[in-house]
């Protein structure tokens, strides 16, 4: 299946993963990162910043290539806007260098950078009329009037915001002035566009037609998009990559599936999604095989992925998602990734349920099981005990 | 922020007001320490710049602190001081006693007059201060409104002396500063929730219990505010004294006034004004105190 | 109505009101007084605004008045509005605390103080007293009142609005003067006709500070008024409070409109 000359479902190779399998759906076979000799086109190195004592960036590396659609994730106070605004200008690395297309940005003002942000709040000039808010950049640039017109005019349509080219930003709502927002920064067609939680304001609904909207957009334009969020949906939504933040560092950049499927630590699996994590002790570790004894009580036996020290009588996470559990009456065949429990929550949410099933040690297990048949013969209930299994691969051991 | 601008954003007016504020005060504390003399400007020594810095160590040898004794030993100014204090207290008082019922009502009003209410409480701030004073020099005198307005109901036979009465003055700070009064009372009271005290009555205030105990508690950092905001010009207040005051009315401002303008003694009103000083840093700390404390509460 | 506005608030409300108001308007009704005595009424007349407009001395005294107010007004608010720029957005410079105080201290100073130690000033550099001294005097006090109202306004304003005309390419100065100013420009305004009345009342500093052939309004009707009350200071009185209460209402007309304008184009579409 192709969309606009991406190959969608194309599966891709990389070591980490078990057995060279895919990992998952993405986007579109773009991976320029994997290819050496690919320029970056933003390019962090070294970036440091602090505001007094506080280390809101610290000694950061970071490539981003173009027509990637990139995004910041973490927690708030992670460093992820500070990281933006250094790259629209507004704030100067302490150390370290930050280059655009080979060139650096080290003291180039705001007003002069081929870089155009999308702010949080919007920052829609509230004096203006929606035509005069997305011709202002134009103007600013001297662009004569009679293309200024037909630019503005385009990009109105695009936006579809025709009707509402002279309303003032407190006439809109909130989807519209988001648009307007969108539509002032690309209008002047700027290298990379920066985007400050562009959707935080949004309600659910509207946020999630409005993530595909952008991905088209960026696509048809052609541009390089950076977003900061701490919505992790978003990011795995609209990303070509991730880069998982906190403490001013970057933990993991990847795809959403590597971020989601092989995170590198425990931070990123809890971060992204719900998790399951047991504690445990490596009894056994060959290149294929890392077999944990969990503190719960059950063996675990688990897909080699890591290339790290982890070595026997090494105490380690493993961490498996909720929906890769298996819930079942009878005790599955096989002695390991099995264990026992009670069922002590239920949560219906309609396309799936969630079960809290708590083990014999008392610690919680969350499975979900889509409801693929519309009716189930034997309904699990509350108290029914249950076991609770899952395959090598479903989950990934992590260094503690 | 280009730094072209920012250095004039913060230079220009910076160096305006070291010229024209930090500039005058420091020269009213060295008058403060000089001699009066009859000469122009009245006062010695004068620094002679011509000799350069030996010349000012010298000047500054020859500073006393003779006016701060003179102050300091004057019961007429020692007076001065202390009737301001008091002065300003009565009046704060009473202006709240005015104030805290009318910001009360205002709040509790109809949303839709709320906006003209307030309009009218900010209005007289607008208007000139002296032509405020002015009309109640009309009423008070002793052949004026008031009084023949009390004696034509036959209330009173004798007309009331208040005009240039200390009386007077309290009349004429309370009505002048009564909107510094309301305002940040009426901004506490109309934020406050009203269902706060309708919770105390759920949990069983009488009426005036759930008012002391929720709605004046609540209202307390505005009240505080309005007192300050009364109490602090008060003390120096010149005009309302000097107007409905009368003679007998000691009050600081009017006394440094009259010592620059009748005494000449340029010296001792610099005096005067920096102990005026010293006497309004406290409630301008406690003041400013409060006020962070309301903003730490609000966060 | 709102259950809880009792008799107890609307008797308040009614006599907080009269005592504010009721002094200005026995002032006013009193400047169309025929009688010269001014507290015995003795029929309406406009003689006394006849009378106000051919004495010399008050309307020479109006002249300078609104020279200086003006003059003051319009420095002040240059000022002001950087320094309200200043104290809030310039956060770390040397040097900072002082400049706060003294944006802040002129606001509490007792009037007598400053008029005081500006006279001071004035004798000491030899600057010859007038209407220049005057207006430099008012615009001093007045930037601080000025910064004040801007200030308010400032922090409640979006830094980004800023950040993104500089974004779409303006420089510092375009930005602020493109986008932040006409967005607080009623601020602005606002603290213009505040320095312009504290110009228009002002009695005290002006007295320190003015000189020979400066005498501004208030400084003569101040020295009337130690003569006596006269019903001709009860008309410049309300002729001075019909200019202010004008301005007052044309400002906030003005402003409501812009409301409604808005709220117009809103239902057009």
């Amino acid at each position: 299946m192709t969309v606009r000359g991406f190959s969608f479902s194309a599966p891709f190779f990389k070591p980490d993963v078990p057995f060279m399998k895919s990992l998952g759906s993405t986007r579109r076979s773009f991976t320029p990162w994997l290819d050496a000799d690919a320029k970056p086109y933003i390019s962090f190195q070294n970036v440091t910043k602090k505001f007094g004592d506080f280390v809101a960036v610290d000694n950061l590396t970071l490539n981003i290539y173009e027509r990637e659609f990139y995004s910041l994730l973490g927690p708030s106070g992670c460093g992820k806007t500070t990281l933006l605004r250094m790259l629209a200008g507004f704030e100067e690395p302490s150390s370290g260098e930050i280059f655009l297309d080979g060139v650096s940005l080290k003291g180039v003002p705001p007003h002069k950078r081929p870089v155009n942000m999308m702010f949080q709040s919007y920052a829609l000039f509230p004096h203006m009329s929606v035509r005069d808010n997305i011709a202002f950049g134009l103007k600013q640039a001297g662009i004569a009037k009679a293309q200024i017109t037909e630019r503005v005019d385009a990009i109105l349509k695009l936006v579809k915001l025709e009707e509402f080219a002279k309303r003032k930003p407190d006439q809109l709502s909130g989807g519209q002035r988001q648009r307007v927002a969108l539509a002032r920064s690309v209008v002047l067609r700027p290298k990379l566009l920066l985007l400050d939680e562009p959707l935080g304001a949004l309600d659910k609904k509207l946020r999630e037609e409005t993530q595909f909207e952008l991905m088209d957009l960026q696509q048809d334009l052609g541009l390089t998009f950076m977003i900061v969020t701490h919505d992790q949906e978003e990011a795995m939504t609209m990303s070509d990559r991730i880069a998982v933040m906190d403490k001013g560092t970057v933990i993991q950049t990847g795809t959403p599936a590597e971020i989601y499927e092989a995170p590198n630590s425990r931070y990123v699996a809890d971060f992204i999604g719900t998790v399951n994590t047991f504690e445990g002790k490596v009894v056994e570790k060959t290149d294929k095989m890392t077999t944990l004894l969990g503190n719960d009580g059950f063996t675990i036996e688990a897909v080699t992925t890591d290339r790290s020290a982890l070595t026997k009588d090494k105490m380690a996470w493993f961490s498996i998602r909720p929906e890769k559990i298996k819930v079942s009456r009878k005790k599955p065949e096989k002695q390991t990734n099995a264990v026992e429990g009670e069922i002590w929550d239920i949560g219906y949410l309609g396309d799936m349920t969630l079960f809290n099933v708590k083990l014999d040690s008392g610690t919680i297990m969350r499975a979900s099981v889509l409801n693929a048949k519309r009716t189930v013969d034997d309904p699990i209930g509350y108290e029914d005990r249950v076991w609770l299994s899952f395959d090598p691969d479903a989950g990934i051991v992590l260094e503690r | 922020m280009g730094s072209f601008f920012k250095r004039i954003t913060i230079g220009l007016p910076y160096f305006w007001l070291c010229i024209l504020f930090l500039l005058p005060f420091l020269i009213v504390l060295r008058v403060a320490f000089s001699e009066p003399v009859l000469a122009m400007p009245p006062f010695a020594p004068q620094f002679d710049l011509s000799e350069g810095w030996q010349g000012f160590v010298q000047s500054v040898s020859q500073f006393t602190t003779y006016n701060f004794q003179f102050v300091f030993e004057d019961s007429l100014y020692t007076n001065a001081y202390l009737s301001s204090l008091r002065i300003a207290l009565i009046s704060t008082l009473l202006t709240l006693a005015i104030g805290f019922p009318l910001a009360y009502g205002m709040a509790r009003s109809p949303m839709t007059i709320r906006p003209i209410l307030l309009m009218l409480v900010i209005l007289p701030f607008w208007t000139s201060f002296l032509i405020r004073v002015y009309a109640w020099i009309g009423i008070l005198k002793p052949e004026g409104l008031m009084n023949q307005f009390l004696m034509s109901v036959g209330i009173i036979s004798t007309p009331l002396r208040i005009y240039n009465t200390e009386i007077a003055v309290y009349i004429g700070i309370v009505y002048s500063y009564l909107p510094f009064m309301v305002l940040p009372i009426y901004a506490t009271l109309e934020k406050m929730d009203y269902s706060f005290v309708e919770a105390a009555r759920d949990l069983g205030c009488s009426s005036i219990g759930a008012f002391w105990k929720i709605t004046a508690r609540l209202a307390l950092p505005g009240v505080l505010a309005g007192c300050f905001l009364v109490f602090i010009p008060a003390i120096g207040e010149f005009v309302i004294p000097e107007l409905l005051g009368g003679s007998q009315t000691l009050m600081i401002g009017k006394t440094l006034w009259s010592e620059f303008f009748n005494n000449r003694d340029w010296p001792v009103a610099s005096t005067v004004a920096i102990i005026l000083l010293a006497i309004l840093v406290v409630p301008i700390v406690l003041f400013q105190n409060a006020q962070a404390r309301a903003t730490e509460a609000n966060r | 109505m709102n259950k809880n506005w009792s008799a107890f608030n609307i008797v308040s409300v009614v006599f907080g009101f009269t005592f504010l108001y009721l002094p200005i308007v026995l002032l006013i009704v009193y400047s169309f007084n025929a009688s010269k005595l001014v507290t015995v009424w003795g029929g309406f007349s406009t003689h006394w605004y006849s009378e106000m407009l051919s004495n010399q001395g008050l309307m020479d005294a109006a002249w300078v008045t609104a020279r200086v107010g003006l003059l003051s007004a319009t420095v002040a608010t240059v000022l002001g509005t950087l320094a309200a720029l200043t104290l809030v957005r310039h956060t770390r410079f040397r040097g900072r605390t002082l400049f706060t105080g003294m944006v802040y201290a002129p606001l509490v100073m007792p009037e007598v103080i400053t008029g005081l130690s500006l006279l001071l000033l004035f004798v000491s550099i030899g600057f010859e007293r007038g209407f220049w001294t005057v207006s430099l005097a008012h615009i001093t006090f007045s930037m601080c009142f000025v910064a004040v109202v801007v200030q308010s306004r400032l922090v409640s304003y979006d830094m980004s609005l800023e950040e993104a005309a500089q974004d779409l390419g303006c420089t510092p100065f375009e930005a602020f003067y493109k986008i932040t100013l006409p967005v607080i420009l009623p601020a602005v305004i606002a603290g213009w006709m505040l320095a312009f009345t504290l110009s228009l009342d002002d009695l005290v500093i002006a007295s320190f500070t003015s000189g020979p052939g400066a005498t501004t309004l208030p400084m003569k009707i101040f020295s009337q008024v130690r003569l006596g009350v006269t019903p001709e200071i009860n008309a410049v009185c309300t002729v001075l409070i019909g200019f202010v209460a004008t301005g007052v209402i044309i400002a906030s007309l003005i402003n409501k409109r812009r409301m409604v304008n808005n709220a117009r184009t809103d239902a057009d579409i």
